[in-house]
């Protein structure tokens, strides 16, 4: 294998081996969701509200059920009542119980022995609403008069005589907020607005499940973590954890939109009634926009305090967010962290509040929070650096935090990698690329906390000497891969010998899904543990037939030695030695680690974008993209640097063209991908990468984790690239063309 | 859902005058199939018009312009040398009709009957001069493209009528055409606006001029006041100002999820001058 770019003293670590997957998913071998079949397989339709509020008056599937063929209907009456929290909003929001809360949520779902039978179906189940009054932008949602999406949804936090929409309140600070505002020589304050984005992954939710009616079931899913799914679809139901036994199939992005439930109740509530039949369901594209996790829409004030050099002196934020129909959907309290986590400022003060909305229920999306809050921090920094004639860049690495400092968000940082990204991105070449007219270039820092969580792995060596790894974190970003390579560093034995299995819940502990930052680093970190007891077992093999010490043997080189010449003369007993005679050797050797993991290092990243716009059209054009991140270690650097380019690319998305489109009678405008504007290939430049690694202590090889601190800067930098490309600062995204060519007829007005 | 696959037009007439449900016509069925699928079309008959002899070809007439095949994909229109040397603005609004993969299948007929106000390859037919033979129980009819569309989704053609062949006019000597639309991103998008121009010259001024436009009305428009401004000038200043002009005069769109009136009015404009430099570019012989 090549080792080409080679940046440690590793053997493998830092190369770039093809992934473990790579052959089955591009010749089509991989199983998706929707991949699974199953004798007596029934197939499942859903039957979805066409109103963004309305009371669920009657439902009669009489003319449904008399179809031949029809095996099953369900509704809310088919789910245990009496469920609270967040359960309770998991049940609410896989089927509508009295109310219909949102434009797509559930009120039916039909199986039936062909899926256009069951489509047929859904037609003939006859709904009766009561429409009500629905509210969608998060600050219509707000006013005092708004309509009330639900009564008594709050929780403790929320002052009485707050307006009925608010749910929850945040607010965190430290230092002398009025002080630090009083010692700036210069001191703005606007107001920002971001609209809702679905994560957009191409493979639409799916699931195979089976449940009968002593609560026992199976599932096969598409999903960013089978343990959670298993938890969530228990509570809906009402069976026991352990009753299901989830598998996860291989995953066609995910982005956090698949860390919870959709759908997956209702095929098990539809199995269970069709006697335990297996039931398919696979959501179409426009059900993935109308009912799956968008993120949050956000209306966000910022406060900077800054010195006529740069310094910041002080900073306040105040953030109102809707997730939907939910409470804890939003990610408010993650987005104030963020905030400001970039920068070491003496006060800091951070006030939010989380707001329901007729929309779905939103769930996490790549850094939940952080974009947003990025866009309007660091916006009004780059305004403020031009009012005041400072080098962005120069002022983001005068402010930037670095080991010893208070985060604004409360901890001490450890070892962090702002300052060498910040040195790195002014080092880059592109820095030098000459601007022409209608161009413009923006800069913007980023930050993602990253995240360790609860982890199991298990390693078995095989007969042979080769390796399974046993991992409970499905692999949405080449983990397979730098597992694999952890493992084979570790045991010093080839990266071809390491098979890395996705495994359901039935094989480990629980496990954390994939998300966070976390599978590199903390199924990584357990998993070179496992490999460690591992070593420690075969050592103590060689020890016993050697007859010696089981102190004075080390390993090396996948071998098993004796520590030195003390020690005795025997010549290196390889794994691939132990493992053909452990069978009367003492029985199977395995490792197996379990972990909150600890040590997490966050990470952070910075953007350059130059863009070109059009002055007639507005239309914008990325010219060059260019993203500098700390990995700590880069385990496998390809997919590293893929990591940065989709977070890149998913934030260009945002910035210029994604939106949720809502008609006045609530209904989403956009639920097809023709409407809901991606990027396509031809978007976008290749996107520069700079992997900067400041390794991580609180991990074995350095890891930091990489997915999504990458989305963090794009909607800022590109927001500051298109404000010096036309001279018009456009303070809500996206920046669609529409928008920006009024912004620039109004500067010419002006 | 009755799948038919007539080897004539006469015997496709007949299938469709027999059926009585709802009935749709299968050419390279970019929307048919992409319609059903969703849903929001369910045929009854569905009538396959593909193998009908000479539906795949495209073919010189006699009076020095082309007869196009109802089933001539967007890739096939795009290799054929005559067609791309002659009708470039003709060719390159079909181009930009969906994916490489819907290339391969999607057809100017059906672009045109799905009646779609934002079909890319109409306007620029339509600027073209271009015709349609329809066939149908009462005979066959000829009538100019811009004739076709009614309202979106909706067309001028009579129950049980098939458009059967598309017929282009000869080029003769220094005339160009052209096609632009604004969308957001660079491809696999829905026109916003759209604008075909296509123009002769007599020395250094236009002779002949027709502006078509696409995405800013209910259905593709022929823009005479716009063409007439045009002709007899050198696409000077002044004649760029008054033709972007007309265009948005001319110009009644919608505010939608893809964009507002105000919007499109603007980019009519700066389409219209943009397409007619290039028209004019390719009418005096310079690449483009």
């Amino acid at each position: 294998m090549a080792k080409d770019e080679r940046t440690t003293e590793f053997r493998l670590i830092g190369t770039r081996p093809n992934r473990p997957d790579g052959l089955d998913k591009v010749t089509g071998r991989a199983r998706y969701g929707a991949d699974m079949t199953l004798p007596g397989m029934l197939f499942a339709a859903v039957v979805r509200s066409p109103h963004a509020h309305a009371r669920i008056l009657k439902i009669d599937a009489s003319a449904a059920l008399a179809l031949d063929g029809v095996k099953a209907v369900v509704t809310r009456a088919d789910f245990p009542t009496g469920l609270t929290g967040e359960d309770w909003n998991l049940q609410e929001n896989s089927m509508a119980g009295d109310v219909a809360l949102y434009d797509g949520h559930a009120v039916a779902a039909v199986a039936a022995t062909s899926r256009l039978l069951a489509e047929d179906a859904a037609k003939l189940i006859k709904v009766d609403y009561e429409v009500l009054p629905h509210v969608i932008d998060v600050d219509d949602a707000i006013r005092p008069d708004a309509p009330v999406v639900r009564t008594g949804a709050a929780d403790h936090s929320v002052p009485a005589g707050s307006p009925p929409n608010v749910v929850k309140c945040v607010d965190f600070g430290h230092g002398d907020i009025e002080a630090g505002f009083a010692a700036a020589d210069l001191v703005r304050e606007h107001t920002y607005k971001t609209e809702a984005t679905h994560q957009g992954y191409i493979e639409p939710h799916a699931c195979v499940a089976q449940l009968g009616a002593d609560g026992k079931g199976e599932m096969w899913v598409c999903t960013q973590g089978q343990w959670y799914i298993r938890r969530m679809c228990a509570a809906v139901l009402g069976i026991d954890a352990s009753g299901l036994r989830v598998t996860p199939s291989e995953i066609g992005g995910g982005f956090g939109g698949k860390t919870i439930i959709f759908m997956e109740p209702l095929a098990l509530a539809l199995s269970r009634k069709a006697g335990g039949r297996p039931v398919k369901l696979v959501m179409s594209r426009s059900d993935v926009l109308r009912a799956t996790g968008p993120t949050a829409s956000a209306s966000m004030d910022v406060k900077l305090g800054m010195t006529k050099d740069g310094k910041l002196t002080a900073a306040k934020v105040n953030f109102r967010m809707q997730g939907g129909a939910f409470l804890g959907a939003s990610p408010v309290g993650e987005a104030l962290s963020c905030a400001l986590a970039c920068y070491d400022i003496p006060a800091v003060q951070h006030d939010g509040v989380e707001v329901l909305a007729n929309r779905p229920k939103a769930a996490a999306y790549r850094a939940p929070g952080s974009p947003m809050a990025a866009f309007a921090v660091e916006s009004l920094l780059d305004e403020m650096c031009h009012e005041l004639g400072l080098d962005p860049l120069d002022v983001r690495l005068k402010n930037a935090v670095h080991e010893g400092v208070k985060a604004s968000y409360g901890p001490t940082y450890a070892k962090i990698g702002l300052v060498e990204v910040l040195e790195a991105t002014k080092a880059h070449p592109n820095l030098l690329a000459k601007l022409g007219p209608n161009q413009g270039r923006g800069i913007a820092s980023g930050f993602w906390f990253n995240h360790g969580g609860e982890t199991s792995v298990s390693l078995a060596i095989g007969e042979d000497g080769t390796v399974t790894v046993s991992a409970g974190t499905p692999d949405i970003g080449g983990s397979r891969a730098s597992l694999a390579l952890m493992v084979a560093e570790t045991l010093g034995i080839e990266y071809e010998a390491v098979r890395v299995n996705i495994v359901e819940t039935g094989a480990l502990g629980v496990n954390e899904p994939s998300h966070g930052s976390r599978a590199t680093f903390a199924t990584g970190k357990a998993a070179v543990e496992a490999a460690r007891q591992a070593i420690g077992e075969m050592c103590r093999r060689a020890a016993k037939e050697w007859g010696i010490e089981e102190e004075a043997v080390v390993w090396k080189d996948g071998a098993a030695m004796p520590a030195g010449p003390n020690a005795g003369q025997f010549p290196p007993m390889t794994i691939a030695e132990i493992g053909a005679k452990m069978g009367g050797n003492g029985g199977p050797i395995s490792g197996h680690h379990e972990t909150n993991a600890e040590g997490v290092g966050a990470s952070f990243g910075a953007h350059v974008v130059d863009v070109e716009v059009d002055p007639e059209t507005g239309r914008t054009t990325i010219l060059r993209y260019l993203v500098v991140q700390d990995a700590g270690r880069a385990i496998h650097p390809a997919y590293v640097e893929g990591q940065y380019q989709g977070g890149a690319v998913q934030g260009i998305g945002w910035a210029l063209n994604e939106e949720y489109v809502y008609g006045a009678n609530g209904r989403l405008q956009n639920a097809v991908f023709l409407d809901y504007r991606i990027p396509v290939a031809s978007d976008l430049p290749m996107i520069d990468t700079v992997i900067v690694e400041v390794p991580n202590p609180g991990h074995p090889y350095g890891v930091r984790g990489v997915g999504e601190t990458g989305i963090t800067p794009p909607l800022p930098a590109i927001a500051n690239a298109v404000a010096m490309a036309t001279g018009a600062r456009i303070r809500s995204l996206p920046l669609s063309p529409p928008k920006v060519l009024a912004a620039i007829k109004a500067k010419g007005r002006g | 859902m009755h799948y038919h696959k007539p080897q004539t037009f006469e015997d496709a007439i007949k299938i469709a005058a027999s059926a009585r449900g709802v009935t749709r016509f299968l050419a390279g069925g970019t929307d048919v199939l992409v319609q059903l699928r969703a849903g929001t079309v369910t045929p009854d008959d569905l009538i396959d018009l593909k193998l009908i002899p000479g539906v795949h070809d495209i073919v010189r007439a006699a009076d020095g312009g082309w007869t196009i095949g109802i089933a001539v994909s967007g890739a096939e229109l795009g290799r054929h040398a005559g067609l791309v040397t002659e009708w470039p603005g003709v060719v390159e609004g079909m181009n930009l009709v969906g994916s490489t993969q819907v290339q391969g299948r999607a057809t100017l007929a059906g672009n045109l009957c799905n009646g779609s106000p934002a079909a890319d390859s109409v306007p620029g037919l339509v600027a073209a001069g271009a015709t349609v033979t329809v066939v149908g129980p009462n005979g066959t009819r000829r009538l100019a493209v811009e004739d076709i569309p009614a309202s979106p989704g909706r067309t001028h053609l009579q129950p049980g009528e098939i458009v059967s062949a598309i017929h282009l006019p000869p080029r003769g000597l220094n005339g160009g055409d052209a096609y632009l639309r604004f969308i957001p991103r660079t491809e696999m998008d829905i026109a916003v606006v759209g604008c075909a121009i296509s123009l002769t010259l007599d020395g250094d001024k236009i002779a002949t001029a027709r502006v078509a436009l696409g995405a800013v009305a209910p259905k593709v428009i022929l823009v005479a006041e716009a063409a007439a401004i045009l002709i007899g000038t050198t696409l000077d200043d002044n004649a760029l100002s008054a033709l972007q002009a007309a265009a948005t005069a001319a110009a009644q769109p919608i505010t939608d999820r893809r964009g507002t009136v105000e919007f499109r009015k603007d980019v009519t404009a700066v389409l219209a001058a943009r397409t007619a430099r290039i028209a004019y570019t390719r009418a005096k012989g310079e690449a483009k």
